[in-house]
């Protein structure tokens, strides 16, 4: 039972960040009808806003140590950030410490502007082309992002621990009777997921209950007819790519101390991401994250032992046998509209 | 007791063989080949470098790529000279490789097997590479190895630490100067009995595929011939990231030792994940939780940050290895000192064991006279040598596996800086990783022939 619920919250855990990608995936094929594939980059830029901010505030200036000599037997150099030197050790030290949330405010605007520049920039040249064209506009866009990642942060995974109060695991077997330390969860995982949660049903609720929010509906179910009404739907299209950016932005800003990040964490996560939104049922908002946290969940139980005992490699395939099946028995998806993409 | 049959006839047979042998140096026999892979004809020679320069290790290339730059800086005469000064064998002088300038052309092995071998196709084919060197995975080792045997070039292993390099998939071309799985389990588990004692119970989780297969089936035997016993082994994709749902089974699996058979961002992400579940906190059996990395590296630890504190492993090499264990490891501050002023910061061990490569095959080129693979293969096999880092060692002529002393290291509890994330425990002498050239874990392959190509 204990195995049950650990792979449960794992399952919970991992859909979190399933469905914040692909809620910021159907917000742009729903809105702008772009199969965006550099997505998963957005998702990678913001965990390097953690990074960077981790970084600014762990600026240092450095001063000679006459007693100890570095690894060419030269004088050492001490490195101190300006943070601990302005603000006092203690305090400078909990700044850097909570670099990850100091992120978040870092990085809604810089993946607004991102969102913004991908979109006026590129992505709307090709609006009118096949998905095919936006396709692979966007995987060459996205390999682009994540080289020049590579280029100034390398290819080694960079550590971006959460701050210290977050360290560490939650009892929850002895909230559900269970003796001590039989499930236990991490607490930054705990809020990841509440995080997630919390976001989801922003984005649901500017969209449900705003007057904008009302406007990029309607443009989503009929986009030519509010063009006629004489709003001006692209405008309001690329505010919502911009969100999308920021959502995906704040996934991984959000993620950054779950796993370290590196460059190429995006595209581990496009993949899945697509599947979920397919699975979902193209254009579905509410599809989108159900599919996240179901697929979640049904890998987190495939990595099982007993289950891969069971049904050897099953691990490895699980989201794609799932996806088939609904995909055979449910060619819409879970919750897909008729008519998208079905031109 | 043997005895010994001694006849007139066998003892002249005998003397005439060995005289003839005496007279001439026994490498040139090879060389009596009327041709081979791209013999050099100008007045310079050109080395293929095939390290990952994109894909996950990226940065251990570019420090392969640092290293062999070195490498050729010093052939040429440029440069301190490194580890030529400390080298035993002294017949490199600072002027390339037979008197020919040595040159060298890069390739990206992009962590793909398919995508080395082109590569490394490519120098050969193209740029006239002579040799090939490189690379920081066992798939790409066993892949690239295998094309420059087909080819006719040598090969000079860069990071590789599965068995089956110079195992079931060794080839007379191909050469390996670092450690492999059986070395560090053989390596590490006394240090664990010391440790953490002779009665624990491990649960294994294992990147799916050659290196993490070899890894898991040594340290499994090591450990369980400590008196240890395994609780389970579970294969994780190599493409897995976050390892949570992998990791949660351990906690009430009633294994108090978790080892990760994991390497570059699959190792640094599993072991964040263990630590963040509690397992380094937790108490299992009466024990503390512990956890183990049998294979390290200086990226990983680093990549790793806080959670590789405490955490042992092995390791082919460490910059710091002359400066503690004493003269027995000359070569290591040279090498050091000539990295170090000219990048700024300490070589990793795929830098060393690329740089020592570099240098033994120009070694072994200008012992035979020649740079006929056939020749410089049986002034390889079997060389002795010193000097280069790592002490006393062995090319072996059986599977051209070197064997040499292998470093036991834990992550450090409190770094002076980012260039000590990794403390040196206890050096293992060569003796205690020596095994049989047909030991089982090895068997299922043959060197076969050298094959000089054209």
């Amino acid at each position: 039972m204990d195995a049950i619920i650990l792979q449960i919250l794992n399952g919970l855990d991992k859909g979190s960040a399933y469905a914040l990608i692909a809620l910021g995936l159907t917000l742009i094929f729903g809105t702008l009808g772009v199969v965006n594939f550099a997505h998963g980059a957005l998702f990678m830029i913001g965990a390097f806003c953690a990074v960077t901010v981790q970084r600014i505030l762990s600026i240092s200036f450095e001063t000679v140590d006459p007693t100890k000599t570095d690894f060419l037997g030269n004088p050492s150099k001490i490195s101190t950030p300006y943070v601990e030197h302005w603000f006092g050790p203690e305090f400078g030290a909990t700044i850097i410490d909570w670099s990850v949330p100091i992120a978040i405010l870092f990085a809604i605007p810089i993946m607004i502007l991102i969102g913004f520049v991908m979109e006026r920039g590129l992505i709307k040249h090709f609006y009118k082309r096949p998905h095919a064209d936006q396709i692979l506009v966007t995987f060459g866009l996205a390999i682009v992002l994540q080289e020049v990642i590579k280029y100034y942060y390398g290819a080694n995974p960079i550590q971006t621990g959460a701050p210290m109060v977050f360290r560490g695991s939650f009892d929850f077997g002895t909230l559900l009777g269970f003796d001590p330390n039989v499930i236990i969860y991490p607490y930054w995982r705990l809020v990841y997921f509440g995080f997630a949660a919390l976001i989801i049903g922003a984005v649901f609720a500017f969209l449900q209950f705003t007057t904008f929010g009302m406007v990029v509906r309607a443009g989503m179910a009929d986009r030519e007819t509010v063009g006629l009404l004489g709003i001006n739907i692209d405008k309001r299209f690329t505010i919502m790519f911009g969100l999308a950016a920021a959502v995906a932005g704040l996934a991984g800003v959000m993620y950054a101390p779950i796993n370290a990040p590196n460059y190429h964490m995006g595209m581990d996560f496009l993949v899945l991401s697509f599947v979920v939104v397919v699975v979902g049922g193209m254009g579905s908002l509410p599809g989108a994250v159900l599919a996240g946290f179901l697929l979640g969940i049904l890998e987190s139980f495939a990595s099982m032992t007993q289950v891969i005992d069971l049904i050897p490699g099953i691990n490895q395939i699980i989201i794609y046998v799932v996806a088939i099946v609904v995909l055979l028995t449910r060619p819409r998806g879970l919750m897909g509209r008729k008519g998208v993409m079905e031109e | 007791m043997s005895k010994m049959n001694l006849t007139r006839r066998g003892v002249i047979k005998t003397g005439a063989v060995a005289g003839a042998g005496l007279a001439l140096p026994t490498y040139l026999s090879a060389a009596a080949h009327s041709g081979y892979t791209n013999a050099p004809t100008g007045d310079t020679v050109t080395l293929g470098f095939n390290v990952p320069q994109s894909g996950p290790y990226a940065d251990e290339g570019a420090d392969e790529l640092r290293a062999f730059e070195l490498a050729v800086e010093h052939l040429n005469g440029e440069g301190d000279g490194g580890m030529l000064s400390t080298f035993s064998s002294k017949v490199l002088d600072g002027t390339g490789i037979l008197g020919k300038k040595v040159q060298f052309v890069t390739g990206d092995t992009q962590t793909k097997s398919d995508a080395a071998r082109a590569s490394a196709k490519s120098m050969i084919e193209k740029d006239g590479a002579i040799m090939i060197s490189g690379g920081s995975s066992s798939g790409v080792a066993v892949a690239v190895q295998g094309l420059c045997q087909e080819a006719g070039v040598i090969f000079m292993a860069g990071l590789t630490h599965s068995n089956d390099t110079t195992g079931k998939d060794k080839k007379a071309n191909g050469f390996r100067h670092f450690f492999n799985a059986y070395m560090s389990a053989a390596a590490l588990a006394p240090v664990l009995k010391n440790l953490y004692g002779d009665d624990r119970a491990a649960y294994h989780l294992t990147a799916d595929y050659t290196w993490g297969w070899t890894q898991q089936e040594s340290i499994q035997a090591a450990t369980e011939a400590l008196g240890w016993t395994t609780v389970n082994n579970v294969l994780t994709p190599l493409a897995a990231t976050d390892f949570s749902s992998y990791i949660t089974p351990v906690l009430n699996s009633g294994a108090d030792v978790l080892v990760l058979n994991h390497y570059g961002g699959n190792m640094v992400n599993s072991l964040t994940n263990a630590v963040q579940f509690g397992l380094r906190d937790k108490q299992v059996n009466g024990k503390n939780f512990e956890i183990v990395v049998p294979l390290y590296s200086e990226l990983m630890a680093k990549g790793a940050g806080q959670n590789i504190k405490g955490i042992v492993g092995s390791q082919n090499w460490d910059w710091k290895l002359e400066n503690q264990m004493g003269a027995k490891y000359a070569g290591t501050n040279a090498f050091v000192q000539s990295f170090g002023n000219k990048y700024g910061f300490p070589p990793s061990q795929a830098a060393q064991t690329c740089y020592a490569q570099t240098l033994l095959y120009a070694d072994a080129a200008a012992r035979a006279g020649t740079f006929n693979p056939c020749a410089l293969g049986e002034a390889l096999a079997g060389f002795e040598f010193d000097g280069l880092g790592n002490g006393p060692t062995l090319y072996r002529a059986d599977d051209h596996q070197c064997f040499k002393d292998v470093l036991v290291v834990k992550g450090a509890e409190n770094p002076e800086d980012e260039f000590n994330l990794v403390e040196i425990v206890e050096v293992t002498p060569t003796e205690q990783v020596t095994y049989a050239p047909d030991h089982p874990m090895f068997a299922g392959g043959a060197l076969g022939s050298c094959n000089p190509g054209a």
